[in-house]
């Protein structure tokens, strides 16, 4: 068992070599964001669930694993070995493997000139100015060590930048491909979408394993910056295996009446936090955050939005469905933070939730901080089960019990997909649903199968 | 023709038989012996007091599982309906128009009713209905029960007043084409336009080969649909059974009298 103090010295040792080779020697301002950053993670360390906003989620099991940084080009990955996780449709597609970008499995294209679209390592050197202007000035890194660690080590991800009035039809899809490796990995994804003004994008980022087994830790930290009257689309996919650490944080910065979805769909990893947090930050911004968490087995899936309306007549809109089945625990924490100057907001939060087994758990937790007098804010939690009036509704229709809960399964999943707007981002996201649906739905109802399935997993509430 | 198949050409067919059913629950019992004959082509009604054990007879036909059959026996065309499940009686032709309908959100009505209509083809071994075929029929029905198709697009009975959700139900037997229909209270709530095209369509249904069983606390419905037989259930019991003028004698004078004679002449309870 190591102690804090030893965790933090790894961390330092690990720190200090990464400092050496990164880049830190020739960009003095990206030196001083990581040492920054580092210097407030050695003071917190890794939150515990005496911290309000980590509660229900034990990181005992991240905090105590001695991770390494993975060694750059150690696993030699083929187009074919890719096939299986590709969005073929996608004209855009950036490819990274344990974090780092991989630019001949990607397909770019770089032939418009109101889009940048790069990894971020290569564009530390020749975007410099255009990085630096946005790079950490968003995410909270003194709130969250999460997102201070991912400052420190931050060194690849995707840059993207659309133009102004610049259209992009198809999404952008990012695929974050963890290999797997005999000892412990952390890897620490960086992203910066900047989307000017009347920008209009779709970017789907996903993170997914090859193989099925191996601990790593996935912390990944994504700044979006929706310029005026933007209109951006945000996926986040996660599908790795149940042995992963999934620790995301997507900041969104939002100008005057910009426009911004965020979609989150949790289907994999072992113990997965998505972290929201939009801030309307010029007036009349629309937000609409989006999400769907299907947890079985042991996994352990908390969802933290923290949504800011920091100008006048702007409107937020979250909506979470869980879905739990086996022994997994699912966390909704939905915070609303309305400043004083932020008249006429209008934010409504709802989470919706489907417990499949009695062992499932769900801890839903909405929290409403209103600085300003004339505001509009509603929430709503329900849990529970599927309906028994419904499915003998379809069964007495002759649909058999099996197909019955699948139907209502799917159609209560479906609620996250009628808020996506149609096109192919919409199209992958219904097709993972429905596959990931098949083996979740095709247990017979009378739980035979739950009870072996969890052995065979790692408990995450269970580590003292 | 033998002189015995000639015989058993004039006997009506008899569809559905209930011997003796008692059910309880929760431990409580609710049918207390119910005997019926149902054949081809009559109209039933089941007609009582709240609290009768109407509707608890209507669930038990059509399988719901709460309910606890602690006697008796139900044949359904020969077969053990008590032994299927709901989904195996509504594939062998049970059909019930739910007292109140259950709205699903995300279940397309057009998509819930094909699937429907599949499953039960599946099961009977014919093929599968693909929407070039499902529409043209599915259009007649649905100007049978003077239905908008946008209604369709919704989600199931999601935000259908209540006269929309029980036209709802009509329109779903008259795409599944059930051998027994079970209507459950189906005039509760509707206003008299409404009913009118509910009985319609219902009526548009009887055939020689079908049987219905309408339940219902009021004589109205029985003025649009007007039964072969009325039985009166009172206290989990058919205590009296007649023709449709039955229901009229109902309507004049109240089940009050009925439950007084039913209560004399209940056999004291052990």
């Amino acid at each position: 068992m190591t102690t804090a103090i030893q965790q933090i010295e790894m961390y330092l040792e690990k720190f200090t070599e990464f400092q050496h080779v990164h880049l830190g020697q020739r960009l003095p301002w990206l030196r001083r964001l990581r040492e920054d950053a580092f210097a407030l993670f050695c003071e917190t360390g890794f939150p515990t669930t005496h911290d309000e906003d980590w509660r229900f989620t034990n990181l005992t099991a991240i905090a105590r694993t001695p991770f390494v940084l993975p060694s750059r080009g150690a696993t030699q990955i083929s187009r074919a070995d890719l096939q299986h996780w590709r969005m073929e449709e996608a004209a855009i597609e950036l490819v990274f493997i344990d974090g780092c970008f991989a630019r001949e499995l990607s397909v770019l294209d770089n032939s418009r000139r109101s889009l940048f679209i790069s990894g971020l390592e290569e564009a530390f050197l020749s975007r410099t100015e255009q990085i630096e202007a946005h790079l950490g000035h968003y995410l909270n890194i003194r709130c969250d060590p999460f997102c201070a660690l991912n400052t420190a080590f931050a060194e690849d991800g995707a840059y993207v930048r659309i133009g102004r009035a610049a259209v992009l039809d198809g999404p952008i899809h990012l695929l974050f491909i963890s290999t797997s490796s005999n000892s412990p990995t952390m890897i620490h994804p960086r992203n910066l979408v900047v989307v000017e003004e009347e920008g209009q994008a779709t970017i789907i980022e996903e993170y997914v394993s090859l193989g099925k087994s191996g601990v790593i830790l996935c912390n990944s930290a994504t700044e979006l910056i929706a310029g005026e009257s933007a209109t951006v689309s945000h996926y986040m996919i996660e599908r790795e295996h149940t042995e992963a650490f999934n620790i995301s944080t997507l900041r969104i910065q939002q100008n005057k009446s910009a426009n911004v979805a965020s979609h989150a769909l949790l289907l994999g990893g072992g113990l997965v936090r998505n972290n929201v947090h939009p801030v309307l930050a010029g007036e009349g911004g629309e937000c609409l955050i989006n999400g769907l968490f299907m947890g079985q087995g042991r996994q352990h899936l908390d969802n933290y939005m923290h949504v800011e309306h920091a100008s006048p007549h702007c409107n937020s809109r979250q909506f979470y469905n869980g879905i739990l089945d086996g022994h997994s625990h699912g966390v909704f924490h939905g915070r609303i933070v309305v400043h004083k100057a932020a008249q006429k907001t209008d934010a409504k939060q709802t989470n919706r939730n489907l417990l499949l087994s009695d062992d499932a758990q769900i801890d839903t937790k909405p929290q409403l901080e209103i600085h300003a007098d004339d505001v509009k804010c509603t929430h709503g939690a329900t849990i529970g089960q599927i309906d028994a009036d419904a499915l003998f509704y379809l069964q007495s229709r002759g649909i058999d019990q099996v197909s019955a809960r699948k139907i209502l399964l799917f159609a209560f999943a479906g609620e996250c997909l009628e808020r996506m707007k149609p096109g192919l981002a919409y199209k992958h996201a219904e097709r993972l649903i429905q596959s990931h649906l098949l083996s979740l739905g095709s247990r017979s109802p009378d739980r035979e199968s739950t009870s072996r399935a969890p052995d065979m997993e790692r408990s995450w509430e269970e580590v003292e | 023709m033998t002189e015995l198949a000639m015989q058993k050409r004039k006997e009506p067919m008899s569809l559905l038989e209930i011997r003796n059913l008692h059910v309880a629950v929760g431990g409580h019992e609710i049918l207390k012996g119910i005997d019926l004959q149902v054949n081809a082509g009559e109209v039933h009604s089941i007609m009582g007091p709240n609290g009768s054990g109407k509707s608890t007879l209507a669930q038990v036909l059509s399988r719901r599982e709460a309910y606890q059959v602690t006697a008796g026996a139900v044949s359904f065309h020969g077969k053990d309906l008590l032994a299927m499940k709901p989904e195996e009686a509504a594939c062998e032709g049970v059909f019930m128009a739910f007292q109140y309908p259950v709205e699903i959100p995300g279940i397309g009505n057009t998509y819930f009713l094909r699937s429907a209509l599949n499953a039960i083809r599946k099961y009977r071994g014919e093929e599968q209905m693909d929407a070039i075929d499902f529409l043209p029929m599915f259009r007649e029905k649905l100007q049978l029960l003077e239905m908008d198709e946008k209604l369709m697009n919704r989600s199931l009975n999601e935000g259908f007043s209540g006269g929309e959700k029980k036209r709802n139900e009509i329109l779903q037997m008259a795409v599944l084409e059930p051998k027994f229909a079970i209507l459950d209270e189906t005039d509760s709530g509707l206003d008299i336009d409404a009913l009118r095209i509910v009985a319609k369509g219902v009526n548009a249904m009887r055939r020689p080969d079908r049987a219905m069983l309408v339940v219902t606390h009021y004589q109205r419905l029985l003025n649009y649909i007007v039964p072969d037989f009325v039985h009166v259930l009172v206290d989990g019991r058919i205590v009296r059974s007649g023709g449709a003028e039955l229901a009229l004698e109902l309507e004049e004078r109240g089940y009050g009298r009925i439950e007084g004679e039913a209560r004399q002449t209940a056999p004291v309870s052990a």
